[in-house]
């Protein structure tokens, strides 16, 4: 544990090494990144292991800590460059070690042969320690170095296939909406550090807990970190990045969902959880309220969506904000929990649907159907992967979601609004999850092929695409059981947050089970049986439809009400006042420098400095040249000079009497 | 004989000296003039001496010294007189003016 920096470095120097060496390599550098990321998954479960036999020592373990001073700025401010493990931490690493290490395994096959393997392979190990020093950091600037360097990994990603326009438009809009978001991170840790006066994470929540920082700023300190995480976690309003990300490669979108990025927002809350719990109660409010709104609509768009990546975004914004809105309610472990199942099964859906899109040269599901006998691994695992998603036991999602619902129904009746809204949005989208996962299921794999028979023949993908997804869908099983309720809960042991751990409560166990059962047997029945035929077009339901279609305008708003204000009236203001005024301004500049130089040039350094030297050389001249007539070579008028001399002295000496 | 009277024959003897080497063109008689001069200082030596009543004899011992150095010097200036004779045929210093600018 001691040694837990070790890990993002190695990720680093992998990243360092393909760009360095990579395209000598055979498979163009991937072998670099598939042996790093191996070495990082046996040092993030070290790090686990050792950090849970701590736990288990010390129940009142705080984590272990260790930093180097990065730089000094003034008495009392100090920039360090450290981390600090605890249970969170540790756990984060293991979903981030095993995740990034089956992506780049899946990757190597999957991006065999394209035009930048060596670029993609390092950026996506780049990525990979971006994410692992953000779970590391334990001070807030370096947890915004990380949350930065993803920003540009997946910037760098989405974009991986620039050729194409959208690709590229999809990359720069990932990143400013982010952006968005991230102005509010960075000013929640300028104000954070205004409070505390240090970045430290552990020292900010000690202060924060200890009531050492004024109530008001606390709020002000959440809402401006969750703005971040609004960013960072595709959460409405800000999510809108999220679906088009699936311009990039799938390797990149599993590992953006499931380990990274997305996950960082919902860590930052969960890390800085008790800024949020000793701010008023606004802040978690907020918090859970964004997430229940995010969740409802995320799982509605998701129903609709034909491109088969997309309804897996969608349901990624959607589980997100389970997590951020478990947050909201108090419910820190299940949050956790949750971030730690939806890893296995979101990453094997992403990789599964690569599969299946390797296969039939399409994202949508318009052309796919009846690929389960073609494809029965990929078909099988991908099945795994949607039942734990849809919550059902015993699959790994069941049990962390479980929790948060029960987490929401406590604070519900402990007579929280914001508990109660959550509750009912969480009973909500658990109908609306299963529903969509059976409607993807039956369109993808189940019915009619719909592809072109003729031309596209699917056949499973070669192996080092499947022993990833079988390793991911026995996770995506077993991975929920270390939190089953009861005496073998052990993620509650490792990470939590001082809460009343809710008990596990059969009713809403099973009423919202019941909900995910109605919701799989309603999609099922529409989309694979066809006993429902309903033009939705047609129905009173056709404008909410249209809506949902157009993902209810917020692209639309977003582009009238923001890009072209901004690119057609304030970047050309911006670009007058860049020609005319900082251009005027920089011209004058040069022109004076010019001018000095010059004056300097010809007039002191030519002109007088060269001139003094010069005039007292030809002085030195002139004056010999007169002078020299002196000395006429006529000896005895030299010694008539001397003994004037002589005599001069000797008069001199008479008349002084010395 | 008293100093006085000493001193005024040096006096006058040097002052004949230094007229000579200042007026006189002849290269040789300006070297002879020289001569007269540092007998002139000889005899003030050798006056002094005797006034101050000194046994060491520092005066005369003095006096010898500049006699030989004078020889060496008349030896080494005659050499020059007669190397410009030799050059130009004229020992009269108003046409040897070699050491100019």
């Amino acid at each position: 544990m001691e040694m837990a920096f070790v890990v993002p470095v190695i990720a680093m120097a992998s990243a360092a090494l393909i760009w360095a060496i990579g395209k000598r390599f055979p498979r163009r550098g991937a072998e670099i990144g598939v042996g790093a990321m191996v070495a990082v998954l046996l040092g993030s479960l070290l790090v686990f292991f050792d950090t849970i036999r701590h736990i288990g020592a010390d129940p009142d373990f705080h984590g272990f800590e260790r930093a180097v001073t990065w730089m000094n700025f003034g008495p009392d401010s100090t920039l360090e460059l450290g981390f600090h493990v605890d249970g969170l931490t540790a756990v984060l690493m293991v979903v981030v070690g095993f995740v990034a290490l089956m992506v780049h395994l899946y990757a190597a096959s999957y991006m065999k042969g394209d035009v930048r393997v060596t670029h993609f392979f390092a950026t996506l190990s780049l990525f990979t320690a971006s994410m692992l020093n953000l779970v590391l950091a334990n001070n807030m600037l370096q947890m915004l170095l990380g949350w930065e360097g993803m920003g540009i990994c997946s910037y760098l990603l989405i974009g991986h296939w620039w050729e194409k326009h959208e690709n590229s438009s999809a990359a720069i809009k990932a990143f400013l909406t982010t952006r968005v978001g991230d102005v509010g991170f960075m000013f929640g840790i300028f104000v954070l550090f205004w409070a505390a006066r240090s970045f430290n994470v552990a020292q900010i929540n000690e202060m924060a807990a200890a009531g050492d920082i004024a109530r008001g700023t606390l709020t002000v300190a959440a809402v401006l970190l969750f703005c971040g995480a609004i960013g960072k976690s595709a959460q409405f309003p800000l999510h809108t990045w999220l679906p088009d990300a699936m311009a990039g490669p799938t390797p990149v979108s599993a590992l953006i969902h499931a380990a990274t990025m997305v996950v960082a927002g919902v860590y930052l809350v969960a890390r800085m959880f008790p800024v949020f719990d000793n701010a008023s109660d606004i802040a978690l409010d907020e918090v859970a309220i964004i997430g229940s709104i995010t969740m409802v609509i995320a799982a509605l768009l998701a129903l609709v969506q034909q491109d088969l990546k997309r309804v897996l975004a969608y349901s990624t914004i959607s589980q997100l904000a389970y997590m951020i809105g478990g947050l909201g309610v108090g419910a820190y472990t299940a949050s956790v929990f949750h971030i730690w199942t939806h890893a296995w099964f979101k990453a094997l859906l992403f990789l599964g649907a690569g599969s299946v899109i390797h296969a039939v040269h399409s994202n949508n599901m318009t052309d796919m159907g009846g690929l389960f006998k073609k494809m029965p691994i990929t078909s099988i695992t991908f099945i795994i992967g949607g039942l734990a998603l849809a919550a059902f036991p015993p699959f790994a999602g069941f049990w962390s979601k479980d929790e948060l619902v029960t987490g929401a129904y406590e604070a519900a009746t402990h007579g929280s609004t914001a508990g109660m809204i959550t509750f009912i949005a969480m009973m909500l989208t658990a109908f609306l999850t299963a529903c969509y996962v059976a409607r993807m299921l039956a369109l993808t794999f189940f019915g009619a092929p719909k592809y072109d028979e003729k031309h596209v023949h699917p056949h499973e993908s070669p192996r080092l695409m499947t022993y990833p997804l079988i390793a991911l869908a026995v996770l995506a099983v077993a991975g929920g059981w270390v939190g089953i309720p009861g005496d073998l809960n052990q993620f509650g042991t490792w990470v939590h947050y001082g809460e009343e751990h809710a008990a596990f409560n059969p009713m809403i166990a099973i009423a919202s089970t019941g909900l995910a059962l109605a919701g799989f047997a309603v999609g099922w029945a529409i989309f694979r049986l066809g006993r429902v035929k309903v033009d939705l077009q047609r129905t009173a339901l056709a404008p909410f439809y249209r809506l949902l279609l157009n993902k209810y305008y917020l692209d639309e708003i977003y582009f009238r009400g923001i890009v072209r204000p901004v690119r057609d009236g304030l970047s050309r203001a911006a670009y007058w006042v860049n020609q005319h005024v900082l251009d005027g301004v920089v011209n004058a500049a040069g022109i004076v420098a010019v001018k000095s130089g010059t004056f300097a040039y010809r007039d002191v350094d030519q002109g007088l400095i060269d001139g003094l030297v010069n005039n007292l050389a030809r002085f030195a001249g002139l004056a010999g040249d007169k002078l020299k007539f002196w000395q006429t070579g006529n000896m005895q008028r030299y010694a008539a000079a001397m003994f004037l001399g002589v005599a001069t002295l000797v008069g001199a000496f008479a008349f002084f009497r010395f | 004989m008293p100093l006085n009277w000493i001193l005024v024959l040096t006096t006058f003897l040097f002052c004949v000296g230094v007229y000579g080497v200042l007026a006189r063109r002849n290269a040789v008689i300006v070297l002879m003039s020289v001569e007269l001069m540092l007998n002139a200082v000889n005899l003030n030596f050798i006056a002094f001496n005797g006034v101050v009543g000194d046994d060491r004899l520092i005066g005369q011992v003095f006096a010898l010294f500049v006699i030989a150095i004078a020889a060496a010097e008349l030896g080494v200036g005659l050499a020059i007189v007669l190397l410009i004779y030799r050059n130009s045929f004229t020992v009269s210093l108003d046409e040897v003016n070699l050491l100019k600018w």
